[in-house]
């Protein structure tokens, strides 16, 4: 009985799994950046090069990054890597910022 | 027995999700006005794995959940717990299988965000020794089922703690940082909690531009015959190459062992996504050395050599399919270990975001 639950939770969890992970906006994305505010747009550069660099460097080193997530949980999820990764503050800070670019 | 995981009793681990959903629910009663990026998460992996060792073959389905839920902005409660049923073939003649529901309760902890340099956590927590125990025990992230066999030293029987831990970076900045970790635990033989009465901590130093990363652990057992763990490792992912290199030992008082592992992503050379940029060939080498009996330290009886070969294939949508062979050689006897097995990783809000 117990093997038939699980064997159909994996098959419902493996068919599902497309739509779970499309819901929402996905993170990381790329900043928009506009034209019109140079300054803020190589700011802007500087904060996802920065925070990319943080990411691969803290996060990548034990695991693959997320294929996608919605960015209502990316500040828990840099919450949660802070503790298991031992994170600077402003490590984790770049990173927030990383994953949210607006 | 895939060796990743710590099984306890079924009664155990339904009131540790009692209580991991009393936390998660406080969490979110608590936090009425959650900041837009701060939903309480569900995240872990669901798979498949078959095992060959020896001849004897088991089915493992695995369900592996994390909850995170922040309170505020200094607290956090996360959770992760294991579910294993196991289905082994009767033998001897006899159809059918034998089978066994096995669970785990990783961790169950409250962290305090307490500053800069220093997180204050609470509660069960993974006992901090060397890389394996913290880092690569998700099967949603190891690149080998199975532990290493020096796995278990230094993580005092269980891996996990109870009571009390601090940690943080120490230091960071563009050419170093440094990390720490110190924690003491209660002994405990509650049907609920099982841990040992214990104390240790380790330090990392990463040098970002090198992507080097070295560290010591060390743990002592403060139960029965007080004895002492010594742990260091070196982990590394050259800029140049598209490998990473991990590697760990440790040392006990009546065994010692070490593992090397290295593996190679094509799609971290590669510009375009393939079918073939997303195979990792995976190696891994690792030998015990024991200097006295001990049935407690979970290290084979005999000195033992083994060879890991794994070949990983991830699909799209957070698929990945685990295989490996291995080749174990020992006093006690030759064998070989086949081991396959399929993950599918989920990661998602409790609830719909606007």
């Amino acid at each position: 009985m117990r093997m038939r639950w699980a064997y159909l939770a994996l098959g419902l969890v493996i068919i599902t799994g497309k739509p779970v992970l499309a819901q929402g906006n996905k993170s990381p994305a790329k900043p928009a950046v506009s034209n019109r505010e140079p300054k803020i747009a190589e700011s802007r550069k500087t904060d996802e090069s920065s925070g990319e660099q943080k990411f691969q460097q803290n996060c990548s080193r034990c695991h693959n990054a997320p294929q996608g997530f919605s960015p209502r949980i990316s500040g828990t999820i840099v919450k949660h890597m802070r503790v298991r990764a031992s994170l600077s503050d402003e490590d984790a800070r770049e990173i927030l910022r990383y994953l949210n670019p607006q | 027995m895939c060796r990743s995981f710590i099984f306890i009793s079924t009664a155990r681990i339904r009131r540790h999700i009692c209580l991991s959903v009393t936390l998660l629910g406080t969490a979110l009663t608590a936090s009425q006005t959650v900041e837009a990026q701060n939903t309480p998460l569900i995240s872990g992996g669901v798979g498949f794995i078959t095992l060959t060792n020896g001849g004897n073959t088991t089915y493992l389905p695995v369900i592996s959940p994390l909850v995170a839920a922040p309170l505020g902005k200094h607290f956090l409660v996360e959770s992760r717990a294991t579910l294993v049923e196991s289905f082994s073939p009767k033998g001897n003649g006899e159809s059918g299988y034998n089978s066994s529901f096995l669970t785990a309760v990783s961790f169950a902890q409250l962290d305090y965000l307490a500053g800069k340099h220093v997180t204050v956590v609470g509660g069960e927590f993974l006992t901090p020794f060397a890389t394996y125990n913290e880092r690569l025990t998700p099967i949603w992230i190891s690149n080998l089922t199975s532990a290493p066999l020096s796995f278990s030293l230094g993580i005092m029987g269980t891996g996990s703690g109870l009571g009390g831990m601090l940690r943080g970076s120490a230091m960071s900045n563009g050419k170093i940082s440094v990390d720490y970790a110190a924690y003491f635990s209660a002994a405990s033989t509650n049907a609920q909690i099982q841990s040992q009465r214990s104390t240790g901590g380790k330090a990392e130093v990463y040098f970002p531009h090198e992507r080097l990363e070295i560290g010591t652990s060390y743990g002592r057992l403060l139960e029965q015959t007080h004895q002492n763990f010594v742990g260091a490792h070196a982990w590394w992912e050259p800029a140049d190459i598209p490998i990473k290199l991990r590697s760990e030992y440790a040392h006990g008082e009546h065994s010692q062992g070490y593992w090397v592992e290295t593996d190679f992503r094509f799609s971290r050379s590669a510009t375009t996504d393939t079918p073939l940029t997303r195979l990792e060939p995976v190696f891994r080498w690792q030998q015990t050395f024991r200097n006295s009996p001990d049935p407690q330290d979970g290290l084979p009886a005999a000195d033992t050599q083994r060879a890991d070969f794994g070949l990983d294939y991830h699909f799209p949508h957070e698929i990945r399919i685990n295989t490996s062979y291995s080749r174990q050689f020992s006093a006690t006897g030759d064998r070989n270990v086949w081991e396959t097995g399929i993950v599918y990783r989920f990661l998602f809000p409790t609830w719909r975001g606007k």
